[in-house]
Order: structure tokens, then C-alpha cells, then sequence
């Protein structure tokens, strides 16, 4: 019944992947760090659905569209409860819950401006902690911690 | 600690020829004359060469060179580079890419290594020990680097702190994070008269006017954090007041000849903790 009323709120794709359960108020953050405002393919978003298991939550389909690691590990960073479904010819073919890495490289911009990362040509490198339950991204190089609000990726 | 007791030895011996015509170069990619001088003059105690530059005005940066082909390109002249740079991690950054050991010495708001070593260094020396002390901070415990630098190592020796600034001023939560992971404890204050007489160590630092936002806030609190002569009386014998330098207003010269000044003894003390870890850096003993 609860898959039935979900494909009513948002279309089914025949190929691509659904990112479900992500935190309500985190949509629009996963869909900007993934750049889909760029992308031509097929997409659909809900928020605020109704979750049995987080109250309210936010929903992304995309189609024609599987998801690298690095990518997985930015929607991991803004929306640690998200699950990715991989669909194929309208079936299922893999379901896992994103996984927060220990540390990341290139993919995220450190918030400091006098960050040596963003001052020269420098990589950023993070460890990524929890500090009061919030993930946040400690700069292996200035130290600084970026969190959730201001985390921008490459 | 190994580093504080090599540079007791030091202190004991300062003139060693361990460095016997090696190169060292100082690059300080903005001006800092105390912790040049200091690094340089370590540096000379040792029997070493100083090469460098004093500011980026007289470097190539001036031309538009990376820090990374810097650091390269003196790594072919230098058997250690001694680094101060305006940029939050610029030493680890160098760090990475040399081919000789780099001693951070300031990287923008971020570390100032050398000078908490030396801090430490002060304290030991005073006090005999570095365990179960109270240590008051007195001033700007938000910008100050110094100070965040020392909390945090203190923060291994049972430290009980004492942190005494304006409001707006406070030290930074993060820094207090590691105080209450070490189960810690510390007591904040706006006045500092009432801690006197319980600190073993008075830590003064600067409180710049351009910190504040509003100039008359900054009119409201500069007088309430000068420390003069007469608030010492009920201070313990053994009280030693530090400060990073260099001073303003906010220790009255007439401290400077109370016994419990000494501040200028610490400087001296960084001379000896630069020696320290520039012969262990390269071995040399």
C-alpha cells in the first residue's frame, strides 16, 4: 500500500536512482551538491512525504543516473539517513544506505577563507567528525571544522 | 617534554657548534621580529647559517610564486626551513612537499607551535612542575592563538583554569571542548582582581581595539584588564606573570621590577626551546 501511494506522489523511472529517505529540509542541499539543477535528465523530488520511520522526509529521482563513491560520500555528508535505490527496466536491482566516510579529498571546499586550500592551488583533505551529533568536516591543513550548513562541494 | 628538557640543556650550554655551517633558512612570509630574531638567533648559537627573507615584500611572492615552488626551490639551499606564513595551514601544506624538515613558526590564526612550547618551557621552569597548577588568562582568549594553543596543552597536567576577559572575548567553545574532555575545570570572569591570589601562572595577552565592533565597548573594558604593581600584593611567591609579547598597556612598567615579572625571561626561554627542537629535528646531538 505505502509503495503504491509513493509512486502516486512522485513518478516511477525505468532507469536510474531513487535517493529516499533523505531528511526533509536537506532536499534542496542534495540536489544543489549534486548539481542536478544542471542536469538534463529526467527528475523528480518530494519533501515532506510522510516517513513511518522519520516522521517527514524527502525523496530524488533521477533517471539514466547511477552514483560514482565520491558522490555518494557528498550525499552521505547533508543526508546521513538517505538510501540509494538502483532501478533497472523498473526493477530494483540494488538497494543500500549511504555510508559517512572517515575522511574525504577534493570533493568539499573548506568554509575558512584564509584556508590554505583557498588560497593556492592545494587539494583539500577532511576528516570527517561528530561533534553534538552533527557532522562536520575537520580541514586537515587550517583545522577549522565546516559544518553541515556551510559545507560546499567541488 | 623531551623537547623542555633538551632545552635545559641548552640553557645550561647555549653556544654548540652542532649545527657546524649547516644552512638554515628563515622564511617569513610576514614580518614577526621577535620570533625571527629569536629562531635566528638559536640558529646562530648553533654554529648555523641563516638564509631568507624577512617579509613577502622582499621575496618572490611578490611576483606571484606559489608557496609550493617557494618551498621547493629553498629546499635546495637549506638543510631545514623555519616557516612563518599569514595563511591558516600553510606549514602542514609545506610541509608536505619539502624535502627537508619544516618548523612552523606561526601559520596565520591557526598554530604558533614554538611559542606554546616555550610557554610551557616558562612554566616548568617557575614552577618546578607542570602538574596540578592554576593558570589565569587574562585579556582577548577569543583571537589569541597563543592562549587557545596553551589551554589546550595544559589540558594534559590537571590544570585548573582561570579565564578572565570582556565578553565579547570569551574563550572560544571548541577550546573549552578540550578542557571538559580532560574533565577539567575552569571558571570564567570579567574581573580579575579576585583570581589573583589563587594563580601560579598570570597569563596576560593584548587586547586590540580593532576587535571590537563597536569602539565604545572597546573604551569600556580597556582599563578593566591592565595589570599594575599594587594588584600583586596578595599574590602567591611563587605567581609568575607571562606574556607572549609584544606589550602594550596591559602590564604597567611598573611590574617589570617586581620578582614575579617574567615575561622578558620568557622570551629569552624561546631562544633555548628553538635550539631544542631544531638539533633533535635534525638529529644532532
Amino acid at each position: 500500500m505505502n509503495t503504491k501511494r509513493k509512486e502516486l506522489i512522485v513518478s516511477a523511472i525505468s532507469n536510474g536512482t531513487v535517493i529516499d529517505h533523505i531528511p526533509a529540509d536537506k532536499v534542496f542541499q542534495v540536489i544543489r551538491i549534486l548539481d542536478l539543477e544542471e542536469s538534463e535528465k529526467e527528475i523528480y523530488f518530494g519533501t515532506n512525504l510522510v516517513s513511518k520511520k522519520y516522521g517527514r522526509k524527502g525523496i530524488i529521482k533521477i533517471s539514466e543516473k547511477y552514483f560514482k563513491p565520491s558522490e555518494t560520500d557528498k550525499i552521505a555528508l547533508v543526508a546521513p539517513t538517505a538510501t540509494l535505490i538502483e532501478i533497472r527496466d523498473y526493477e530494483v536491482t540494488r538497494k543500500t544506505t549511504v555510508n559517512i566516510p572517515d575522511s574525504i579529498e577534493r570533493i568539499a571546499k573548506c568554509f575558512n577563507p584564509n584556508c590554505i586550500t583557498n588560497k593556492e592551488q592545494v587539494p583539500t583533505k577532511f576528516k570527517v567528525i561528530k561533534i553534538d551529533g552533527e557532522i562536520k568536516l575537520a580541514c586537515h591543513y587550517c583545522e577549522k571544522n565546516t559544518s553541515q550548513n556551510n559545507m560546499v562541494f567541488n | 617534554m623531551q623537547i623542555l628538557e633538551i632545552a635545559a640543556e641548552f640553557e645550561k650550554k647555549p653556544h654548540q657548534n652542532l649545527l657546524n655551517g649547516r644552512v638554515i633558512a628563515s622564511l617569513f612570509f610576514e614580518p614577526s621580529t621577535r620570533t625571527r630574531l629569536s629562531f635566528e638567533s638559536a640558529i646562530q648559537k648553533l654554529g648555523g647559517n641563516v638564509i631568507g627573507f624577512s617579509s613577502a615584500a622582499t621575496s618572490s611572492v611578490q611576483k606571484g610564486e606559489s608557496l609550493k615552488d617557494t618551498i621547493l626551490t629553498v629546499c635546495n639551499y637549506s638543510d631545514l626551513i623555519v616557516m612563518r606564513h599569514p595563511v591558516d595551514g600553510s606549514a602542514r601544506f609545506a610541509s608536505e612537499v619539502a624535502s627537508v624538515p619544516i618548523i612552523n613558526a606561526g601559520d596565520g590564526a591557526n598554530q604558533h607551535p614554538t611559542q606554546c612550547l616555550l610557554d610551557l618551557f616558562s612554566i616548568k621552569k617557575t614552577q618546578g612542575t607542570l602538574e596540578n597548577l592554576e593558570v589565569t588568562f587574562v585579556g582577548d582568549l577569543k583571537y589569541g592563538r597563543t592562549v587557545h594553543s596553551l589551554v589546550i596543552a595544559l589540558c594534559q597536567f590537571n590544570t585548573k583554569f582561570h579565564l578572565v576577559s570582556p565578553v565579547e572575548l570569551k574563550l572560544p567553545s571548541a577550546v573549552k571542548r578540550h578542557i571538559k574532555e580532560a574533565n577539567l575545570q575552569y571558571e570564567q570572569y570579567t574581573d580579575f582582581s579576585e583570581v589573583i591570589p589563587k594563580s601560579d601562572i598570570i597569563y596576560m595577552t593584548r587586547i586590540q581595539r580593532e576587535r571590537f565592533p563597536d569602539p565604545l565597548e572597546y573604551e569600556k573594558v580597556k582599563n578593566a584588564y591592565i595589570l599594575d604593581n599594587s594588584m600583586l600584593n596578595n599574590a602567591k611567591e611563587n605567581c609568575r606573570i607571562l606574556h607572549p609579547l609584544p606589550r602594550v598597556n596591559e602590564i604597567s612598567i611598573n611590574v617589570d621590577d617586581n620578582p614575579k615579572a617574567y615575561y622578558f625571561e620568557q622570551a629569552l626561554n624561546g631562544v633555548f626551546v628553538r635550539q631544542a627542537l631544531i638539533a633533535s629535528i635534525l638529529g644532532l646531538k
